[in-house]
């Protein structure tokens, strides 16, 4: 069955039509990235399919059963489907490891000696370990990031997104926040990623999709989309990136 | 930022915090010695000593006011704790979004446009005389605790504001990792909002703390027999204003602590940051 399946989904902000039909289906297992311009509509997209920006039209299921049915409770879709974010959005005041344990705490229900034991060995698989007493601002922001996608595999969720969790840091920490998603994906996690990192999208993806205006305008394998892309306003992107240097090998 | 983390080891070092200090130091006593001078080899120095500064007369007075000033330390307590908790039940009513809660802020943005804009005596001399002269059958009709509510509902409005430019301080991206991760929007607000925001504008709060406590002494025209009021009797009595400066004197010592504990509160939990709890 499908894990994740988005029909007709439309969003407007005010008069603003910043979704418009999106039809999306995402299989257990599979990577997806989303590619476009910025304003086209990803971060919106990945926000609508957790149920964090709700929706005028269309609907979004996992694993069949609606985000927004009762049997999810008030916060169990949050639990199921994790998201990070490009800001990290660590809290400053708690120490690494708090960051870890909160939500399985608090929103939950873990006792805290299992939460800590569990965080701490995320922590530790992801070169993490010796910082679990230390505050994010002490953190390059690699580690911070890093620290913002093992908080939100704490709640063990089936689905991750990642909204340009590489966006705001310098090009020598980048890599080994792509090494735990590549090390996720070998792990079986399914997920979708936004990402201007094309290289790595070409590397990991099983399906790249370009979003261009709230549409999709072209989908399919990392292959055909950078390699030989079928819609004229895909190859006006890639162009694009190419021209920044963010294409290479 | 880079001076504080690293302390200074070296001689040379030591000596290059030591020169501010000296020339500081000596600034000051420069300054104020200029100043007591001028007062003190004044034609009327003497008479000013008398009327203020006898310390005979201070000794004198010291019993009543400072029976007074444990009054005045007694309700800024009390103040102080229902001031914080009415101002954050304010101030959280103001954050909670969507049509139903708009009674709730309309509500708190009146009460605190309304209570600000009356001047805190006014509404001491309103409760403290007003309300007991009605002799409302069950109502108190102590002045002291109708003065104690005036001044939490004036120090309200302004405790209330401070919090919300705390809680206005904290980046809405806070606010949607803890929904993203699963968290109420209560739990959101008690566990990652909250302490974020107190943390911003803690030395705001301390300032209101210190301001607080002498405002206490507004009580004094309703009757309540504070330190200011002792001093008054004192002074109504034997014509002299140094029970007055005893009174002065207290408050100060009572505060210069508080505004050193505020500075040395904010530069551990900085400290305490930037070390990383180790
Ligand atoms: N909270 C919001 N309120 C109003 N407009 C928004 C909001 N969030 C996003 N938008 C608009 O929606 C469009 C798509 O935004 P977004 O999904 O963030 O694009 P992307 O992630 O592809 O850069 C943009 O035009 C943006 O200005
Ligand atoms: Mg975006």
């Amino acid at each position: 069955m499908d894990r994740i399946t988005i029909s007709g989904l439309t969003k407007s902000y005010g008069d603003k039509r910043v979704l418009d039909g999106i039809d999306l289906v995402v299989r257990p297992h599979e990577v997806v990235s989303l590619i476009g311009a910025s304003g086209s509509g990803k971060s919106t997209l990945l926000r609508c399919i957790n149920g964090l920006t709700d929706f005028e039209a269309g609907s979004v299921t996992l694993d069949g059963v609606d985000i927004f049915d009762e049997s999810f409770g008030r916060t169990g879709l949050y639990k199921r489907i994790g998201i990070v974010f490009q800001a990290y959005n660590l809290f400053p005041h708690m120490s690494v490891l708090d960051n870890v344990t909160l939500a399985p705490i608090k929103a939950h229900k873990v006792r805290r000696a299992e939460a800590e034991a569990r965080g701490q060995e995320l922590l530790e698989r992801f070169g993490l370990g010796g910082f679990a007493r230390t505050y994010p601002e002490k953190l390059s922001g690699g580690q911070q990031q890093r620290v913002a996608i093992v908080r939100c595999l704490a709640t063990r969720p089936d689905v991750l997104l990642l909204d340009e969790v590489t966006a705001s840091l310098d090009p020598e920490l980048i890599g080994e926040v792509l090494g735990i998603i590549r090390e996720l994906r070998t792990e079986g996690m399914t997920m979708v990623i936004v990402t201007h990192e094309m290289s790595f999208a070409r590397d990991i993806s099983d399906r790249v999709l370009f979003l261009d205006q709230g549409r999709i305008v072209e989908e399919g394998p990392p292959g055909q989309i950078f390699g030989a892309p079928h819609e004229e306003r895909t190859r006006r992107f890639l162009d694009r990136i190419i021209a920044s240097g963010r294409l290479g090998g | 930022m880079t001076g504080r983390k690293s302390r200074p080891r070296g001689g040379k070092q030591r000596e290059d915090r030591l020169v501010p200090v000296l020339v500081s130091v000596l600034s000051i006593v420069v300054v104020f010695g200029i100043i007591g001078w001028a007062v003190g080899s004044a034609e009327q120095w003497p008479r000013i000593r008398s009327q203020f500064f006898d310390p005979a007369a201070i000794m004198d007075a010291f019993p009543g006011v400072w029976r007074g000033f444990l009054t005045n330390m007694r309700i800024w307590v009390i103040c102080l704790v229902a001031t914080a908790l009415l101002a954050l039940v304010l101030a959280v009513g103001r954050t909670f979004e969507g049509p139903w809660f708009t009674p709730i802020r309309l509500f708190v943005t009146v009460y605190i446009d309304l209570l600000r804009g009356i001047p805190a005596l006014l509404l001491v001399l309103l409760f403290g005389f007003g309300i007991p002269a009605l002799q409302l059958p069950g109502v108190s009709t102590d002045g002291v605790v109708w003065g104690t509510v005036a001044i939490v509902l004036s120090y309200s409005a302004y405790v209330a504001e401070v919090y919300r430019s705390g809680i206005d301080s904290v980046h809405d991206g806070q606010r949607l990792a803890a929904k993203a991760l699963g968290l109420t929007q209560w739990q959101a607000l008690i566990h990652t909002v909250l302490p974020q925001a107190l943390r911003n504008v803690f030395p705001a709060l301390l300032n209101l703390t210190i301001a607080l406590q002498k405002d206490v002494a507004l009580l004094s025209v309703i009757g309540v027999r504070d330190a200011v009021r002792e001093a008054q009797i004192y002074t109504a009595r034997t014509f002299n204003y140094s029970s007055l400066i005893a009174a002065a004197i207290l408050f100060m010592l009572a505060t210069v602590p508080l505004s050193r504990l505020a500075d040395h509160l904010s530069r551990k939990d900085r400290e305490r940051r930037l070390q990383g709890g180790k």
